[in-house]
């Protein structure tokens, strides 16, 4: 993923900082048309002046509110609080008058640095908004300064700013809000000077994440579900069994007897459509449909089958991603070769709000409230579904009950659903689609299924001489917009993210990728491939470990310690090593587990991030495992707000650890055999294990936090059941072969 | 027309009585802080305290109701509750935050019924309320914290 956000990067081009800073006024008028905050942040959005935009990114209004536009999708993560910390710290206002609001679509002033398009992911929501941030913040404090310089009739360098006030030595003090209209009025100035890290006081010390106080009240208008037009119809669309389907014959005569419903539509290319007045009706009547479904287009293998075309491809040459010395003749000449094959399934990413999207046609206009996690592609993916304007789409974004990658469709699937029923419809009425859950588990999107085999050789000294990794998996990015950026020489970036940089000393790898087309839809599933990568590269350490006859952690440190003969690779162990050394020390590796319990380490880079953890488990009498404890250490460079990084470790473990006990999503006959969480098994509180997490302090510029928690604890988990086993699980889910 | 008492207030709904409790306090009440997550009483977001005890509206027919009081999370008050949401705060549990209306519930009715709750009371009472953020450390940590704050 990141290479694949680097390449975007490189060929996107940035509009200059100036010429962000160059918009203001005007602009905040547009902002806020159809904006529906929750509580206190309505009232602020809505007393906000035109003239109080002092950047894209920074509202300040007489009451003494900073509101920040936060042009990422918080789903979760905390970014919106993070983004408001980055202003805060450089506008020195307090806590407390610091507000969060989503920006609209407006690639122009919004985009993410590091896609070049508006849209969250990839972990880069602080890392792309670091500098950005701090300068709006710094820059609306030099204009309030100026503003009372001139007020005050005083030096601006006499005037000082603490925790919301301005104030000079003779006595006078102002608030932000005091003096905002003036402050706005002025010119932006084109350079601004950021504080050096020893003067901060919020980044890196704690910031009260700003979201909770309404997330703990149900307050209204916070999520898309919550959304509630005037006049608004629900629309409930029932997809096809198997992928690619098409509706042969329906019967809906029991289904419009349902009191509430409006119509029932043939939404082509997508499925069958009830509109109703309300979300029961809707709901009750997609049950009372009779459709027969034309599957002679459709994808209609069942995962077995795929299984077995995916081993079978394990075993032929395929495109090369990295060669590196002679593997095979290392191979050849080892004194000990480990081997394995691993299977992973698909997975659905299950966040507690499904999808959902309410869209309104106005003649040539289009209204669309949803969390949307790709703003530009959302809006320019309605505008021509309708078939009109890109700029006449606004896009109101709303918290995301999660996403874990879901709400990112580089095809906007359910952008083109809604518009096309719209279409479909006719009137100007909104129109909100509610997936059930048994839409959104049924929906697609996967994380892809995989299989990879690879073969590690050791030399009489147990050092390892030889990495060879084949990858049969599903290309994410094939087919997408972003294709021409992630997949090159037939090589997809984020199937071999995770092992394309693997880093430990050895003197010869060679990895290829197979990447077989399938009917499925498969999508980013929290930390992308690295959830395959990790667990297949760091089960294979503890297996090479063992075949050496070497502790996990000390085979690790000999592989991370001696050089690389690359120098990225050399920066990535040392900074593995940093993370290692401190679980080490945390979970007390060298005293061994505690009697009955068994203990297994991961370490792995994703986004940048450096994320080493320890799983301790026990057996349970049946023969299953629960994992009791997990030790933690990160470094993701400087951590702006260090407890939410913790939050998002240990959610990240939670996450994985969910999926890689329990979870699967089969195919029959291309017929999803999943549908709710009944059969889609979630983790819950008693599956949870206690997690303690340590942030590694450092000065380098900040990386991700919201995915980098997930890859370890799959293999940290694999590791401690090899431990009390002798084996490594090598199929997912666990709960497939008894052990959980 | 069915009767309902919702946080206190008596109120009257136009629907068909198998409605779920679930969709009428949404739709029909804009009482949107119940949430959807299942429809099949198996996540827990949607529930609701019916004469204190927490309950699925999402599989509680409307015309059940009648009689009983319901209490949502905009309606929820008293020692517990307060302990709750101030410890939910103060621990900064919420991530997307989509399921806490449900948890805060579920765990308010275990405090009230059970003020000093061990690990095991926890995972028996708070089993039935997913959270895919896994934000379940914190929720353990904000029920023992609150717990105490309900001591002092």
């Amino acid at each position: 993923m990141l290479h694949l956000m680097q390449r975007m990067a490189n060929a996107a081009p940035r509009p200059s900082r100036r010429s962000f800073l160059k918009l203001s006024a005007g602009a905040a008028g547009g902002l806020l048309i159809g904006v529906k905050l929750p509580g206190s942040l309505a009232q602020a959005a809505e007393g906000a002046a035109s003239d109080q935009m002092f950047t894209p990114f920074v509202r300040i209004t007489p009451d003494n509110l900073v509101t920040v536009l936060n042009k990422h999708l918080d789903m979760g993560q905390g970014n919106a609080t993070g983004l408001a910390t980055l202003v805060a710290e450089e506008l020195d206002a307090s806590t407390e008058q610091m507000r969060a609001e989503f920006a609209p679509a407006d690639n122009a002033k919004y985009q993410n640095l590091l896609f070049g398009v508006q849209g969250t992911g990839g972990s880069t929501a602080i890392a792309n908004s670091f500098e950005q941030y701090r300068k709006a913040g710094a820059t609306a404090r030099a204009m309030l300064v100026a503003a009372a310089a001139e007020a005050w009739g005083v030096a601006a360098s006499e005037i000082s700013v603490k925790a919301g006030t301005l104030s000079h030595p003779s006595g006078k003090s102002a608030t932000f809000g005091e003096m905002a209209a003036a402050a706005a009025a002025l010119d932006v100035p084109g350079d601004v000077t950021l504080k050096t890290p020893d003067q901060w006081v919020y980044i890196g010390k704690g910031f009260p994440r700003l979201d909770v106080a309404n997330k703990t009240v149900g307050a209204p208008n916070t999520y898309g579900m919550d959304v509630q037009r005037d006049d608004q119809l629900v629309a409930v669309l029932t997809r096809p069994r198997a992928f690619g389907a098409t509706v042969a014959s329906l019967n809906a005569d029991e289904a419009r007897k349902v009191a509430g419903v409006v119509d029932v539509i043939d939404v082509p290319g997508h499925g069958v459509a009830v509109l109703a007045t309300s979300t029961w009706p809707a709901i009750k009547a997609q049950g009372l449909l009779e459709i027969e479904w034309d599957e002679s287009t459709a994808e209609t293998r069942s995962s077995d089958a795929l299984f077995d075309e995916y081993r079978k491809l394990a075993q032929a040459e395929g495109p090369v991603f990295r060669h590196d010395g002679d593997a095979a003749a290392q191979l050849e000449g080892a004194a000990n070769v480990v081997e394995e094959t691993f299977e992973f399934p698909y997975l659905a990413h299950g966040m507690m709000e499904p999808m959902v999207l309410t869209i309104h046609v106005e003649g040539d206009r289009a209204t669309l409230w949803h969390p949307s996690q790709f703003q530009t592609s959302d809006q320019a993916t309605a505008a021509a579904v309708l078939g009109i304007p890109q700029e006449n789409v606004t896009v109101n974004t709303l918290y995301a009950g999660g996403s874990f990658g879901r709400r990112a469709t580089p095809d906007a699937r359910h952008v083109v659903e809604a518009a096309t029923i719209a279409k479909i419809w006719g009137k100007s009425q909104p129109i909100k689609l509610v997936y059930t859950r048994e839409d959104d588990t049924r929906a697609g999107y996967y994380r892809p299924m995989g299989v990879h085999k690879v073969r590690a050789g050791l030399d009489a000294d147990g050092n390892l001489v030889a990495w060879h990794h084949r990858i049969v998996q599903q290309s994410l990015m094939s087919g997408t917009a972003f294709e021409s950026f992630a997949v090159k020489d037939g090589i997809d970036s984020t199937s071999v993210e995770g092992v394309e940089d693997f880093s430990y000393a050895v003197s010869a790898f060679h990895g290829e990728l197979h990447s077989p087309k399938v009917g499925v839809p498969v999508l980013w599933w929290r930390s992308v491939g690295h959830t395959q990568t990790a667990y297949v590269v760091e089960t294979m350490i503890d297996r090479a470990a063992e075949a050496a006859g070497a502790d996990p952690v000390a085979f690790r440190r000999a592989h991370l310690t001696r050089k690389t003969g690359s120098d990225a690779h050399d920066a990535d162990n040392a900074r593995k090593l940093g993370v290692l050394d401190k679980v080490v020390e945390m979970s007390g590796w060298g005293e061994g587990a505690p009697q009955g319990r068994f203990r297994g380490v991961a370490v792995h880079k994703s986004f940048n991030t450096y994320v080493a953890e320890v799983a301790e488990v026990s057996r349970r009498d049946d023969g299953t495992f629960k994992v009791e404890k997990v030790w933690c250490a990160v470094d993701c460079g400087v951590a702006v707000n260090p407890d939410n990084v913790k939050a998002q470790m240990e959610g990240g473990i939670g996450y994985g650890l969910g999926a890689i006990l329990f979870d699967e999503i089969t195919l029959t006959d291309g017929h999803v055999d999943q549908e709710n969480f009944d059969t889609y098994r979630p983790l819950r509180m008693e599956d949870m294990p206690a997690v303690e997490v340590e942030v590694i302090a450092s000065a380098a510029a900040p990386t991700g936090a919201g995915e980098p928690g997930t890859p370890p604890i799959g293999p940290a988990v694999a590791n401690a059941i090899r431990a009390a086993t002798g084996s490594v699980p090598s199929v997912l889910p666990l709960s497939k072969a008894g052990l959980a | 027309m069915i009767r309902l008492n919702v946080n206190g207030e008596d109120r009257e709904v136009d629907v068909d009585p198998d409605t779920p409790l679930l969709w009428v306090l949404r739709d029909e009440l804009q009482l949107t802080g119940t949430k959807y997550g299942c429809g099949i009483a198996a996540c827990g977001a949607c529930t609701v305290h019916m004469d204190g005890f927490p309950t699925r509206s999402c599989q509680t027919r409307v015309s059940d109701v009648e009689g009983a009081k319901i209490t949502t999370i905009e309606g929820v008050d008293g020692k517990a509750a307060s302990a709750v949401q101030a410890a939910w705060r103060e621990l900064d549990v919420p991530q997307c935050g989509y399921c806490q209306s449900g948890q805060i519930l579920a765990a308010t009715a275990l405090l009230a019924e059970t003020p000093k709750p061990s690990d095991d009371d926890i995972d028996a009472a708070m089993s039935g309320n997913v959270c895919r953020c896994a934000t379940y450390h914190r929720i353990r940590a904000a029920i023992h914290r609150a717990s105490e704050t309900m001591e002092g």
